[in-house]
């Protein structure tokens, strides 16, 4: 046991090249448990009401809105000749767009072995579900009669016409049910092992009961974790894939049209970072202030916000560079059509709405250079915030600019929104809030069993899990 | 039903990961084959130490994907080109370009199936019991302890002797557990 016994005597690194630790405070495996479970176990704080109830209302309102949408019809909002995609289609995207961080904190930052991702990963997954059912509900309702949604579905319809594959419109339904469904199984697989948790440490019936069902018999076997993290690999394999596949054919919806602003090649990879942009400026409104609010600064450290920091400044400038080729391109292409599309996006009536835009998305995140800024919480959060905005204005850009100036004068119009329109987006935030606070209160936030993995008391080889000088 | 407990087998619990995995190593060696090892988390090495094989989940990832682009694939060619075949905007029926995107999702989606439920499948769950899930100490199991159980059905089997090789391993907690 002990031939190599001073392999262990070797010098630390120098101080500047030691990382620091993604568990802070040196805390133990215990402690991890005790911290998350300690959420759902401890009293609903007041502030969880506070954000609770208006969350319901604002869910209610979604509904009646979409009940008197059903009734009345499309008119209700302010959709007409020649805008005929409006807030429904920005917010589609927008939503379908903030899913993607969360499937690239677990699938691709897995696969790149960014050990950080663990803090983080359970609620950012979660953050995509909810993401992807608000997005859903708007090509579900901008059919106008809703009642025939159904033939969306690979199903022939009363004449027995089957739907027609050759839309990018068909290709969207595969794609985003698929990123839902994968997006759900995955989170679930995660959350087996920490619903174990859950199920051995709770002392009420119910929540034994409920648990214990849904841990499905999880008992941390070594054999089943074997199989497990082979399946969670070849998930997160499938997954990358897929989330990048997602957001290319949402693009794909505009790209394959042949209306300028639309029918440009670089909309795939453009939207795809546009999204991932997105996703971690929601990812960092929530957790900038959860980590506080839930006493979890040991797990979700300030180096963690960091990083996501990084990673919104490099999606952010990536987005940045797309929005000056698609420029460039359009007076390179030399189409008239194509150079007034642009030109219309800068000086035209919405020209407001393209600058902020610009603003949120290429001015702001470039704050994120600096050490100073990634690491105030209180600037972080309302940077995030900006981010969340720009990316709305991206899409309503992409949306209603492209479309508000047809190829003839006569058929220009000025596009505006309904209170109809406003109330159904707001009324989106009601259901993702009211689902992130429920499951907040009865799902470990925080993947557990991954981020006891990464500590070094997990190690075999480091001392701090047990290692007696030697290696075995 | 007669009540008469039967013994599931051995459970010895220990403190520190590099404990059980080398205890592991030595029951490994030891040549039992009904054992098992229960962590919180994955440890690094222990399917070594155990003497598992490499999992078998991929082999359903696999054929859930294979079977999602063939289902994609033709089921696009069979709706739009020989079904009811429509002309739209002078496309050709079937085109595999066009036909790709909805079969690489549900490539994925088929894949995903398999790699999920080839887990469960190959791990026996879900399962309502387990005769350890009823043991006090091994809730600790997904708590912060490591545990070792050596079944009764396993061939090699004796009491006294798992008793000293566990003990010997550095466990301070051995117990027979009921089924």
């Amino acid at each position: 046991m002990a031939e190599n016994a001073n392999s262990l005597n070797v010098a630390p690194p120098p101080r500047e090249l030691q990382r620091e630790p993604l568990v802070a405070n040196n805390r133990s495996i215990g402690w991890i448990s005790d911290a998350v479970a300690g959420v759902i176990e401890g009293k609903t704080p007041k502030w969880w009401w506070w954000a609770f109830v208006p969350s319901v209302l604002l869910m209610s309102l979604l509904g009646w809105m979409i009940l008197y949408l059903m009734v009345t019809g499309v008119g209700v909002w302010g959709l007409g000749h020649p805008v005929m995609w409006g807030w429904a289609i920005i917010n589609f995207v927008w939503w379908i767009g903030i899913g993607h961080a969360g499937t690239l904190i677990s699938a691709i930052l897995f696969l790149l072995r960014q050990k950080w991702r663990t803090s983080i990963n359970r609620a950012a997954e979660a953050m995509t579900i909810f993401a992807v059912m608000c997005a859903g509900i708007f090509p579900l309702i901008h059919i106008g009669r809703i009642w025939l949604g159904w033939w969306l579905f690979p199903i022939p319809n009363a004449n027995g016409i089957w739907p027609q594959f050759r839309s990018p419109l068909m290709w969207d339904v595969f794609a985003v049910s698929t990123y839902f469904t994968v997006s759900l199984l995955f989170w679930y697989m995660g959350l087996i092992p920490d619903l174990a948790v859950m199920r051995d440490r709770s002392k009420t019936k119910p929540r034994k009961f409920l648990y214990g069902l849904f841990s499905l018999g999880w008992t941390g076997s070594n054999r089943h974790w074997s199989n497990y993290e082979k399946a969670y690999l070849l998930l997160a394999g499938l997954s990358t894939p897929l989330v990048l596949s997602v957001h290319s054919i949402v693009s794909l919806d505009f790209a394959v049209s042949q209306l300028p602003g639309w029918h440009t090649t670089i909309f795939p990879p453009y939207f795809v970072a546009g999204a991932i942009f997105s996703g971690f400026g929601m990812v960092m409104t929530l957790l900038v202030p959860l980590r506080t609010m839930l006493k979890l600064q040991d797990i979700i450290t300030v180096r963690h916000i960091e990083l996501m920091c990084k990673v919104t400044l490099a999606t952010g400038s990536i987005v940045g560079y797309a929005y000056g080729m698609e420029l460039f391109i359009a007076w390179y292409s030399g189409s008239p059509y194509e150079r007034f599309a642009f030109l219309n996006r800068v000086e035209g009536p919405y020209a407001w709405g393209y600058w902020l835009m610009i603003f949120c998305n290429v001015v702001v995140p470039q704050a994120f250079w600096w050490k100073r800024i990634r690491t105030n919480m209180l600037i972080v959060f309302i940077l995030s915030i900006f981010v969340n905005i720009g990316m709305w204005f991206e899409r309503f850009v992409i949306v209603v600019i492209s479309l508000h100036r047809d190829f003839l004068p006569s058929n220009w119009g000025y596009y505006a929104p309904t209170p109809i329109d406003i109330m159904t987006y707001l009324g989106t935030f009601g259901l993702f809030f009211t689902l992130f606070l429920l499951f907040l209160r009865f799902v470990p936030l925080i993947a557990i069993a991954e981020v006891k993995g990464v500590t070094p008391q997990a190690d075999p080889h480091h001392p701090a899990g047990g290692a007696k000088g030697g290696h075995h | 039903m007669a009540h008469t407990p039967t013994p599931y087998g051995m459970l010895a619990e220990f403190e520190t990961a590099a404990d059980v995995l080398h205890a592991a190593e030595k029951v490994r060696d030891k040549g039992y084959t009904r054992w098992d090892v229960f962590t919180p988390f994955p440890i690094h090495g222990m399917d070594q130490a155990m003497g598992l094989k490499n999992s078998k989940v991929g082999y359903f990832s696999f054929i859930g994907g294979v079977t999602g682009y063939t289902t994609g694939m033709l089921m696009i060619w069979w709706m739009n080109a020989y079904d009811y075949p429509i002309i739209i905007g002078g496309k050709p029926m079937f085109s595999p370009f066009g036909a790709f995107p909805p079969s690489y999702e549900l490539t994925i989606l088929l894949g995903a199936f398999g790699a999920l439920f080839g887990m469960l499948f190959l791990n026996r769950l879900p399962r309502l019991h387990h005769p350890l899930l009823k043991n006090a100490r091994f809730k600790l199991a997904t708590h912060d302890r490591y545990f070792i159980a050596i079944e009764t059905s396993d061939p090699k089997y004796s009491e006294t002797e798992i008793r000293k090789l566990l003990e010997s391993a550095g466990s301070k907690h051995i117990e027979l557990v009921e089924e």
